[in-house]
């Protein structure tokens, strides 16, 4: 094994058929070698190169995307591309055809790559053996969820290939079984039955690997083993959600157990909306221990009326002030659909993080001057737990897994119309 | 180790054996296949041209398996309807030796099983199923191969061989097994599918034009 790449190894033959030049490149292993000038498909092991079959097939009816001959880097290995076929299977009178790239490394031997709509897989033979039944499969402890089965024939050949091709011979029986982005498929002809496991590779990276020009073809649609691209799965989702969200509910229970709740003023005031000097301060209260959240409550009686309150919370040392206006309105009355009810005689506001200290409020009372006096009483209690940032934060962690599983919904949605088993609503999940 | 050491009773080339339990070797010089006797060797036939060689493993290749070293001592070469194979006679550093078959670059790692009885080729099916050393194989491939050549030592006498059946089973945990009908008796060897980079080996042919 030389550092340098000396020239690649080809031997020559002739085809009997029309006597163009054949390439053979799997040394001793190709069992039919296609001449593709006339399409005749030969037999490698004869010496004579007795012809097989010949197929119909203008020249150029099939181009292999990866030409016969391109060398690459994949996998760790140099492999080449000796092989090319066209497979078709038949649904519901449609036939859909995909193709099929056999690379040969002397080393590592065979692997192949399949490409459908631009969809690529990277495919070799399982070393162990699978088990299936009609619905899953379990290879090397993994499951895999079947897909589709389907009658395959191979309708367009170029190359060499180390086992025996027809065109358009016996079907063989093709059934896949996916676990994204792996596919597991079994291939049977009614007696031996052959595994392999696909890869979804993209086609940017066959590209780069065997230095081929241009940009590969866009995949359409959602293939049978297409990873769907988001990088977590819906299950991981939820499980995160799961812990975040009991996490967040220990919290609140911590918060909602040690919240000291201690009512540091209470007063009751009554307002006259004709008087013109309205503003007055309270009694100074402390607020002890650590920096923490104040609730102000304003209960007014109020039926009919409404009373708006200016409010300024103000730290007596440093003279810093917290502005805030309340309304409290309370409506009721009796129409043509019955009796009805707005508002609220009861109203609550909580302040954030009030540092400890002493302070008052400044309290300045609105209404309608033709209202008559209105009672009001102000509570001022410290360290009240919080409801609604728990709620925000839950929110906030519920919405990214409903969105991650309603994208992961409808992409499976689209993966599994094209399968034997198609969801049919939300819910089913594609678990029949 | 020992390497008994004789001339070939053919050409005179000197015979060497790698492996002290060798039973079969053939002249690098003449093609002549030699079976060793108490002191001397016999000669009983004559290599036939071999096939173009395909396989990247040769005589002298070494490698691991299991933490355990071998080297590539001899081999026999099958033919059958898909091209040919080669079971490589390997012998392991620790004494001992198994078979690397290399088909079409699947590589698996056999040693000689002893399990009575054995079932007859008449009763081995595709999917039969069939349970040694406490794992369970099932018949996957049924191959009529024609003996086509040997190279190097072998364990036993072999050569001039016709046809010969072989029962290939799996697990579902990657053991391999096969049922070798090419003798009177069903021998049995039981091991592992292995990957080609796992098995680190060294000395490998190389193949013009490739890296």
């Amino acid at each position: 094994m030389s550092p340098q790449t000396p020239p690649p190894h080809v031997e020559s033959l002739t085809c009997p058929n029309c006597g163009a030049p054949l390439t053979v490149r799997s040394m001793g292993r190709a069992v039919t070698i296609v001449c593709d000038r006339c399409h005749s498909i030969l037999d490698a092991k004869d010496p004579q190169l007795r012809i097989l079959q010949r197929f119909e097939a203008a020249t150029g009816d099939e181009v292999p995307l990866i030409p016969l001959g391109a060398r690459g880097k994949w996998r760790g290995a140099d492999y080449e591309a000796i092989g090319f076929q066209v497979r078709t299977m038949e649904v519901d009178g449609i036939a859909y055809s995909w193709r099929e790239y056999l690379l040969f490394s002397p080393y590592k031997g065979f692997r192949y790559l399949t490409e459908y709509n631009g969809h690529w897989n990277d495919c070799s033979v399982a070393t162990a053996l699978p088990e299936a039944d009609g619905t899953s499969a379990r290879y090397l402890g993994k499951k895999y969820k079947h897909f589709q089965t389907c009658d395959a024939k191979t309708t367009y050949v170029l190359g060499e290939f180390p086992w025996q091709v027809a065109v358009n011979g016996d079907a063989v029986t093709v059934t896949d079984y996916i676990a994204p982005p792996y596919v597991l498929s079994s291939e049977t002809d009614g007696s031996e039955t052959t595994w392999t496991l696909g890869e979804y590779v993209h086609g940017a990276d066959i590209w780069k690997a065997f230095g081929l020009p241009g940009p590969p073809p866009a995949p359409v649609g959602v293939y049978e083993n297409q990873p769907s691209g988001l990088r977590v799965s819906a299950g991981q989702t939820w499980f995160a959600f799961a812990g975040l969200a009991t996490a967040m509910f220990v919290i609140f229970t911590l918060n909602q157990l040690f919240s000291q709740r201690e009512q540091v003023f209470q007063e009751a005031y009554r307002f006259s909306p004709s008087s013109t000097e309205a503003s007055f301060v309270t009694p100074e209260f402390e607020l002890k221990g650590r920096t923490s959240d104040l609730e102000v409550r304003t209960d007014a009686d109020v039926s009919n009326r409404w009373i708006y309150l200016n409010y300024a919370l103000i730290d007596e040392d440093t003279g810093r002030a917290y502005d805030f206006g309340r309304e409290v309105s309370y409506y009721s009355g009796v129409d043509s659909d019955g009796s009805w009810q707005e508002g609220s005689r009861h109203d609550r506001v909580v302040l954030p993080s009030i540092p400890p200290g002493r302070y008052y409020l400044r309290v300045e009372p609105e209404s309608d001057s033709s209202f008559g006096l209105i009672g009001y009483t102000v509570t001022v209690t410290r360290d009240v737990p919080v409801l609604t940032v728990y709620l925000v934060a839950f929110c906030a962690l519920l919405l990214p897994a409903l969105l991650i599983s309603w994208r992961t919904y409808n992409f499976e949605q689209i993966r599994w119309a094209e399968s034997d088993h198609p969801m049919r609503s939300i819910g089913s999940g594609g678990d029949e | 180790m020992t390497k008994p050491a004789a001339l070939c009773p053919s050409c005179g080339a000197p015979i060497v054996f790698q492996w002290s339990s060798s039973v079969q070797t053939t002249c690098a010089h003449c093609k002549s296949i030699l079976i060793r006797t108490d002191v001397n060797l016999e000669k009983v036939g004559v290599v036939s041209d071999l096939p173009p060689d395909s396989s990247p493993i040769q005589i002298g290749t070494s490698g691991v398996y299991e933490n355990r070293v071998f080297t590539v001592a001899g081999r026999i070469i099958y033919d059958y309807d898909e091209g040919s194979w080669n079971e490589w006679h390997i012998v392991l550093n620790q004494g001992g030796s198994a078979w690397l078959s290399d088909a079409q670059s699947q590589y698996a790692v056999t040693f000689a099983f002893q399990a009575d009885p054995l079932p007859a080729r008449a009763a081995v099916h595709l999917g039969d199923r069939f349970t040694w050393n406490k794992i369970a194989f099932v018949v996957t491939v049924i191959t009529e191969a024609r003996y086509r050549g040997v190279e190097g030592e072998l364990p036993f006498q072999y050569w001039d061989k016709q046809g010969a059946t072989f029962a290939d089973l799996r697990s579902t945990a990657g053991d391999f097994a096969t049922l070798d009908y090419s003798d009177t008796e069903p021998a049995l060897y039981v091991g592992k599918m292995v990957d080609f980079d796992a098995l680190r080996l060294k000395n490998l042919r190389a193949f013009e034009g490739w890296r």
